[in-house]
């Protein structure tokens, strides 16, 4: 019964989106505010529905159900409640449930925080949004319902994918979705926007804070993504440039763009056009890493089970949205007037360079990404593109980026003049060259070129954002502090810093020895000792495991115990390697068991990495800086005003009777 | 199908790896590292053979230590396996003709975007509109300032 | 000036032309996975192993030439070789050709066994025990079949089990083909 309910709840938001899709839009062009008004409450609406049917699958997983396949497929009696719960978008089906339920919940949010949006604007959002969650919802109907029954049922599930039997499942892809989603919401309002043909700066302060909120729960997405990664699937490695790490970081890199682009749109009526194609694309390559990863069409590390039929609906749909919204653009757009005027060297100029290099940087990685698939398709070989063609080309482009950070914020908008700028930046400069060289000898007593280069570039831009910072505080009137927006600019930008330097130094540094060793062996990587006191073997709930005490000591002295794992799962024999990390500020150790070679030998992974918590520690701050400018007191104000006072100026050419 | 599956597990952990080949030095060890990072586990969804724990993983890997300890040099090595696995075993894809685009596109796009923001300065430049004169001829100075530059570095 | 606003569009199209054409080879049958062998169209890599039947023995690359030959990787281990070892037995007895193993990464006694319960149909197999050879023949999934021809150039490869379809439409034609223009040189 419990299946039935929430596929029966899935098939009524079906319709309750149609109705958010067709009424507002039809209200908002013919003016008829009753119709206008139903968008709202279909969003609410759908969000109850599909949560309820997001509660009955889970409900399904909890209480193990086998006679429903997905759960059959996807769970075990044996497996620990968090990871029943987990499960639900442990695989295809139930993640595109989990989709499906952030896009309500955006919808709500939208419903919830805008109600100050003029009505036949927030008409359209509310249709451009039904109209994904239609696609959406029709797809998991269509292709992947995960209620389908299995007849017989099933007297133990399969259980759950060994790899994401682990606390990072539990939060990262609704992290993930809440970004990609997320996204979703900025694209309609570009959408609903260039529908109404006022392509103002309005609809720009608007979607600002819900760009921000999506990217930075994509930027924690991919964060735990890469820390689970590291740590689960045993191989020290924290990105592997895979077609699915790839699909989340090409939205993430729009989305970095279009932020930076929403504040010239904001503040100076500039590139217009161009932000409203970001919003666009930003959206738009979330549905396409959703097409690429379960369609089938790659091969990758998770790529989703997945065949040809679930391809040909996806695309199909990604012609629809994408293609009438990029349509739109180019029928919409060449009308819209080119804004404020600005100087070669101007705030505006170089956030264009910041777009410009962001966009070069997305195209290595959507190259990267589809060449294989392109070369294959066209009978022109088979290749592989991985880590080498990344390195070689991702990075070169981003490094400058990081060189712009420094400057941008302190040059003035229009147009700043350079003199004065090299002034302010003397010390900064020279304090950055002299630490990039001579950091990474104290730290670790070598160096290279590229590290000097990429630690100068990091120092620079985590000194610069402290000048602006002080700067800003310097020049402030009276006692009244500065915006939060401000605050989160400087940490976002610092947090690059932070993970340039990690990156650089765990890169260049790390010490990784894959050895064979038996029990009472010491392993020497720089100057830590890996003894490996012990192999034991225990029993989990759902699996056994051969547990390594490894005993770590420097100088004689003892630093820590690691208890690397190698598990095999009771339902899904493959053997998993679950490594243990002992995590300072300074240094990451990190011990994996492999194989057992014979008695009492083990192939054990051990890595030395200097810096590596940087890593993650970076996106973080840049996450931190997203929360920081959302929480800005002129988001909160009530936006009545604003809206008021912003429709004034912006009354632009009035099509289709919109303003009733 | 199922079956068939754990089988073929099973049957895999009974394969033995070949011996053990050790490697003499440390530097020799950061090559090996760095060699086995940048070829592909033919086998794996995704992997290199560095990362990989597959049977075909473990020989590459054999085999690759064995033409270290003989004195090969790296591109000896790729091109040994290359002959015979072809161009999918490298992560790093070879330039040539087809892959030209993949390689230079990113930076093309970075010359093309730059020169694209140019036309659009130059264009609003010449819109007549209400931008004072002093500050358009400052630009124009710049602008050609920085052209100048863009031949020269071209 | 259009243009440029069209080009968003027009990237996009393309990206769409091929996923479009890739769904559709896949559901013609194309399997994205499949790894063309850069060998085809070159001689067979230099070996001399010892026989799995008679050790003191051995076969060597030279040997491959002068006929047309299915040169087969497998191994006892190996689960989907199962799958094909039965028609590669009826091809030894109802077709003419020479079948060539080369038995991979096994242990002889096991081999010995899986030859002796399903059936020989190797003219000769050949023991690569530490599968060094099959590196040089660029194998990476067992079973794998490869089609050398009279010069000793291989000419096919096919990963995975070899069907009856695969038998009659790809590989017999094939060697119908280079018996033909061999014969003729």
């Amino acid at each position: 019964m419990i299946p039935e309910i929430g596929h029966f709840a899935l098939v009524v938001a079906l319709f309750v989106a149609l109705i958010q899709t067709i009424m507002p839009v039809v209200g908002a062009y013919r003016g008829i505010p009753e119709l206008m008004a139903m968008g709202r409450l279909a969003a609410r609406a759908q969000f109850l529905f599909i949560a309820v049917s997001f509660a009955m699958l889970t409900l399904a997983f909890i209480e193990n159900d086998f006679t429903v396949a997905y759960v059959a497929h996807n769970s075990n009696s044996a497996l620990p409640i968090q990871y029943r719960i987990a499960a639900v978008w442990g695989a295809h089906e139930g993640s595109l449930l989990l989709w499906v339920f952030m896009l309500a919940f955006w919808g709500l949010a939208v419903t919830v925080f805008s109600k100050s949006l003029p009505e036949h604007f927030l008409a359209r959002v509310m249709g451009v949004m039904g109209f994904i969650g239609v696609g959406f919802i029709l797809f998991i109907l269509m292709t992947s319902n995960p209620f389908d029954r299995l007849i017989p049922g099933a007297v133990d599930g399969r259980d759950l994918n060994p790899l994401l039997q682990d606390p990072g499942l539990i939060i990262h892809p609704p992290m993930l979705y809440m970004g990609y989603v997320g996204f979703s919401v900025a694209f309609a309002f570009a959408v609903a926007a260039l529908l109404g043909g006022h392509l103002d700066a309005t609809w720009v302060r608007w979607s600002r804070p819900w760009t921000t909120v999506a990217w930075l729960f994509l930027t924690i997405g991919i964060v735990l993504g890469s820390w689970w990664a590291y740590y689960e699937l045993g191989w020290g490695g924290w990105w592997f440039w895979d077609p699915v790490e790839n699909a989340s970081l090409m939205p993430w890199l729009a989305g970095t763009a279009l932020i930076h682009s929403l504040a010239v749109t904001e503040k100076r009526g500039a590139f217009k056009s161009w932000t409203v194609l970001l919003a666009i694309l930003a959206f738009s390559l979330s549905l396409l890493g959703t097409f690429l990863v379960r369609s089938g069409v790659l091969v990758s590390v998770h790529a989703f089970a997945s065949d040809p039929e679930r391809g040909v609906f996806i695309l199909a749909f990604l012609v629809v949205v994408i293609g009438s919204s990029l349509g739109l653009y180019a029928w919409r757009a060449p009308s819209v007037h080119v804004g404020g005027r600005f100087e070669l060297f101007s705030r505006e100029m170089l956030l264009l360079a910041n777009n410009v290099l962001l966009m070069a940087a997305l195209a290595a990685v959507l190259m990267g990404t589809m060449a294989p698939i392109v070369l294959d398709a066209l009978n022109l070989g088979k290749i592989s593109v991985g880590p080498p063609y990344f390195n070689a080309v991702f990075v070169p482009v981003m490094l400058p980026l990081a060189i712009l950070i420094g400057v941008g914020p302190l040059v003035g908008w229009r147009s700043g003049d350079v003199r004065p700028l090299f002034k302010k930046l003397r010390t900064v400069f020279m304090v950055s060259l002299i630490t990039g060289v001579v950091l990474p000898l104290m730290a670790v007593g070598k160096t290279t070129l590229m590290v000097m280069a990429s630690l100068a570039i990091a120092m620079w831009v985590i000194l610069s954002s402290a000048q602006y910072l002080k700067e800003r505080l310097a020049r402030r009137s009276g006692n009244k502090g500065l915006s939060a927006g401000v605050y989160g600019m400087v940490v976002a930008h610092a947090g690059v810093g932070v993970f340039v330097i990690g990156v650089t130094l765990s890169s260049a540094f790390s010490v990784e020895r894959d050895v064979h060793v038996r029990v009472g062996d010491t392993v020497q990587v720089n100057d830590f000792g890996f003894h490996l006191d012990e192999v034991k073997s225990i029993r989990g709930p759902n699996y056994h495991s051969d547990m390594a005490q490894v005993t770590i000591t420097r100088g004689g002295e003892k630093v820590g115990i690691l208890t690397p794992e190698k598990r095999t799962y009771f339902v899904q024999t493959m053997p998993m390697t679950e490594a243990s990390i002992d995590t300072t500020f300074f240094r990451d150790l990190y011990v994996a068991l492999a194989e057992q070679r014979d008695e009492d030998g083990w192939a054990l992974r051990v890595y030395h990495r200097p810096f590596q918590a940087w890593i993650w520690a970076g996106p973080l701050l840049m996450a931190l800086g997203g929360i920081l400018a959302v929480s800005d007191r002129r988001y909160r104000v009530s936006a009545k005003h604003v809206v008021q006072a912003r429709q004034k100026p912006a009354s632009g050419p009035v099509s289709g009777g919109a303003r009733a | 199908m199922r079956t068939v599956l754990v089988l073929l597990l099973l049957s895999m952990g009974t394969v033995q790896a070949i011996g053990e080949i050790g490697i003499r030095n440390l530097e020799d060890e950061r090559r090996f590292n760095e060699l086995a990072k940048t070829l592909r586990c033919m086998v794996c969804q995704n992997q290199s053979i560095a990362d990989s724990n597959a049977e075909l993983a473990l020989d590459f890997r054999d085999q690759v230590k064995k033409k270290i300890n003989e004195g090969q040099t790296d591109a000896e090595i790729i091109d040994y396996m290359v002959e015979r696995y072809g161009d999918y075993i490298l992560y790093r894809p070879p330039f040539n003709m087809v892959t030209a685009i993949l390689w230079m596109g990113p930076f093309i796009l970075v010359v093309v975007g730059f020169l694209m923001i140019l036309r659009t300065m130059r264009r609003q430049e010449k819109s007549p509109a209400d931008a004072n004169t002093g500050q358009q001829a400052r630009l124009k100075e710049l602008l050609e300032k920085s052209s100048d530059a863009g031949n020269r570095g071209g | 000036m259009k243009a440029r606003y069209l080009l968003p569009i027009a990237v996009f199209l393309a990206i769409v032309a091929v996923f479009g054409l890739v769904l559709y080879q896949v559901s013609q049958g194309r399997n994205i996975r499949e790894i063309p062998s850069p060998l085809i169209g070159k001689t067979v890599p230099e070996f001399e192993l010892p026989l799995l039947l008679k050790p003191e023995q051995t076969f060597s690359s030279e040997q491959l030439k002068g006929q047309v030959s299915l040169v087969n990787v497998w191994a006892s281990w190996c689960v989907s070789c199962r799958y094909e070892h039965d028609l590669l037995v009826r091809m030894s007895r109802n077709i003419d050709i020479s079948i060539i193993g080369i038995n991979y990464k096994d242990e002889r006694m096991d081999a010995l066994k899986w030859l002796r319960d399903m059936g020989n149909p190797y003219v000769a197999s050949i023991f690569d025990h530490d599968g060094r050879v099959a590196i040089d023949w660029g194998v990476y999934g067992t079973p794998e079949t490869f089609i050398v021809d009279q010069q000793g150039i291989i000419r096919y490869k096919h990963t995975g089990p070899i069907t009856a379809e695969k038998l009659r439409n790809e590989i017999m034609p094939l060697v119908n083909k280079l018996r033909e223009a061999g014969d003729t040189v």
